[in-house]
């Protein structure tokens, strides 16, 4: 039987605004697989995100949804989980409002270990704005702001999440739609900070700019760069060049930010 | 039984005014002269069963205690010059998704680093005007060590009846003085809670004007699924870009605290009956201004003192009946002409106006106000 994904879809919000053959779509529907598969109760479940197209995802779905100011997820979404540290906390949010101005929020966020399943929508562009370069963009590429090529380096988001000390990390794309939910399930189920990168593509304002001629082709080149862990220990660096590593990436048991404050909470009390 | 009482600096006196008030959340980032407050909190929130946490900036400490609030949690974050003007992005939000909070500065001068152990009071334009975008703003400004005390508890009163942020505002002397203070017993201060929806989960609609112009504001995880944004909004909380109810939405934000003045607003008054000149004057400022009138008053000046305690909303109807009764009006305060703004504005040209500014780090004295005094009157 097809996936029910109206069980979760807020009556009377669609059409979403994302553009055809946008790939925020297709991760938005692996998330709501994912939240399905680890049975998350919506009344016990925050999505929280911040500004862009990826971050417009909470309005759409039937959760306590809060959607905050640029970059300011993560920090919103740690004072829901610090106050309430029973709700599952679920951040999304694009690679220029994680990254950019929210990078300094997903750091720490990273580092405290905090519970909670950040889904990252990785389309290497500011889409919202239109098209302007984000610190994920590659260096060469064409962006509004870039037309003579992007002169900067691109940050590697899972990198980042694992020198920050997430505990949980892994990536894939919006090509491989399958394995996008059993990830963030993955994330989910994982006690600690969980960050789940997902390639996508946002064929509006960054295919255009560099020459793919269609949605077809901007989901070829993720099928083409994706390379599982697996098969990636197997290959030399010459082969790897211009590869990207999907599936776990990272994981790790450490103590979580609210269970080491409830630590606190007994000390203070005389425990 | 005696009341239990301490010797305590301001800003130690606010951390105990908050957790009188119920707070259980603080969130902070460190900043010279408000750092106390984080400190006493660190220690007394988990104690309460409440948390604390130090955020990675200002910007967080701001979307932290946005999001505690969201859980019905009554929260605080304190901070001083620097730090309020990155928390400004947030402010705004917590106006306009109508989330109640409470933000403590302890002034210092500016702009930028300015001088951080000095006093100032030039941050009050700024508790107004502040972040962008038209929005009601509530700012409280004791004067001593007992009222921060019964200000910060009443700022969490108001930030939960309107459901919106409000600021507390004392200068470095208030904040770091040390006071006698007595503790009030439970219930001798009133404690307000927000409101909270009656109607079913399924009706409930986070801005729904049928209950007046604020709100019930449900908790998440409480049963009720609602979407917030600080995008404009209709009432069951989703963005709108549709001109009359974002018209609406934004002329309620104002009129839930204009339709409140009468009780948000709170002054002394101190021989303003009889005042040929009225020394308008706040903060710490106000106490220099308190001696200066008895001196004046020894020389057969007739002064007195009118001092706000709500700044914002600005008391306009009682300094417009002062202006019209007094010769003069003098405004004493630590920055270059913030509130003799306000003063002018609703005086009319019905008095005359004199200010007094000190930009120094050192705090206005009652010689300065009197002569002043003698000047413009
Ligand atoms: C403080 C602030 N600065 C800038 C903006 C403008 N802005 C809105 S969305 C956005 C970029 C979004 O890019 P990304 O996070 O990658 O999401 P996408 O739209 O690509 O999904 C920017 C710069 C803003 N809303 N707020
Ligand atoms: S502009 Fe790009 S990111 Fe935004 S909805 Fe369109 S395709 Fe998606
Ligand atoms: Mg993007």
């Amino acid at each position: 039987m097809a996936f029910d994904y109206d069980k979760y879809l807020r009556p009377g919000k669609l059409p979403h605004i994302w553009c055809p053959g946008c790939g925020h779509g297709i991760a938005m529907k692996g998330l709501i697989r994912a939240i399905d598969a680890c049975g998350l109760e919506k009344n016990n479940t925050a999505i929280v995100s911040g500004i862009g197209c990826a971050s417009r995802l909470p309005g759409y779905v039937d959760f306590n949804t809060l959607h905050t100011a640029h970059g300011r997820a993560a920090a919103f979404a740690t004072g829901v989980k610090m106050a309430k540290p029973e709700m599952n906390v679920i951040v999304v949010g694009g690679d220029g409002d994680g990254t950019a101005i929210g990078g300094n929020h997903f750091i720490h966020a990273c580092r405290r270990n905090i519970d909670m399943t950040y889904v990252i929508f990785n389309n290497s562009i500011y889409g919202m704005t239109g098209g302007q370069f984000s610190p994920c963009t590659p260096t060469g590429a064409k962006a509004s702001t870039t037309v003579y090529g992007n002169p900067d380096p691109t940050f590697d988001i899972s990198k980042l999440a694992i020198g920050a000390g997430a505990t949980f990390v892994a990536r894939t794309t919006a090509f491989h739609a399958t394995q996008i939910d059993k990830l963030i399930a993955e994330g989910i189920k994982h006690k600690g900070m969980a960050v789940i990168e997902v390639l996508d593509d946002c064929p509006t304002t960054y295919g255009r700019r560099n020459k793919f001629r269609s949605v077809v082709d901007m989901m070829k080149r993720l099928k083409d760069i994706a390379v599982p862990v697996a098969a990636a220990s197997k290959m030399t660096a010459e082969q790897l060049e211009g590869k990207v590593l999907t599936g776990v990436l990272y994981k790790e048991e450490k103590p979580e930010y609210t269970q080491q404050y409830a630590k606190v909470i007994a000390k203070a009390q005389g425990a | 039984m005696a009341k239990k009482v301490a010797l305590l600096q301001g800003n130690e006196a606010c951390a105990q005014g908050a957790l009188y008030a119920g707070c259980k959340f603080f969130g902070g980032y460190p900043i010279t002269p408000s750092t106390e407050v984080a400190e006493v909190l660190s220690v007394e929130l988990p104690k309460v069963g409440g948390k604390f946490i130090q955020m990675e900036d200002e910007i967080g400490a701001m979307a932290s205690v946005i999001g505690a609030s969201l859980t019905g949690s009554k929260v605080l974050t304190a901070t001083s010059g620097p730090g309020v003007s990155l928390k400004q992005e947030l402010i705004g939000y917590a106006c306009i998704a109508e989330v109640p909070c409470v933000i403590i500065n302890v002034m210092r001068g500016g702009p930028s680093t300015g001088m951080p152990t000095g006093p100032g009071q030039s941050d009050v334009q700024q508790a107004k005007w502040g972040t962008h975008g038209d929005h009601a703003a509530i700012a409280l400004v004791p004067a001593s060590c007992q009222e921060i005390f019964s200000e910060t508890v009443r700022a969490f009163n108001l930030a939960e009846k309107y459901r919106m942020p409000v600021q507390v505002l004392f200068d470095e002397i208030v904040g770091h003085s040390r006071e006698r203070i007595e503790f009030p017993e439970p219930g001798e201060l009133e404690v307000i809670d927000r409101q909270t929806p009656t109607v079913a989960p399924e009706q409930y609609k986070p801005y729904d004007t049928s209950f007046g112009d604020v709100p019930p504001l449900a908790a998440f995880g409480s049963g009720y699924r609602f979407h917030v944004t600080g995008l404009n909004k209709a009432q069951d909380g989703f963005p709108t870009t549709k001109a009359s109810l974002v018209d609406d939405e934004q002329r309620r934000q104002l009129r839930k605290v204009d339709a409140a003045q009468a009780e948000i607003e709170k002054n002394e008054e101190y021989l303003t009956d009889d005042a040929e000149v009225v020394i308008f004057a706040y903060g710490s400022t106000s106490r220099s201004a308190r001696y200066a009138v008895n001196e004046l008053r020894k020389e057969g000046i007739k002064a007195g003192l009118f001092r706000p305690i709500t700044l914002w909303p600005f008391p306009e109807k009682r300094v417009a009946e002062l202006a019209k009764k007094a010769k003069a009006i003098v405004v004493p305060e630590m920055n270059l002409g913030q509130m003799v703004l306000e003063v002018e504005r609703v005086a009319k040209g019905d008095c005359k106006i004199g200010f007094l500014g000190r930009v120094d780090g050192e705090p206005i004295n009652p010689g300065q106000i009197i002569a002043k005094v003698k000047e413009v009157k």
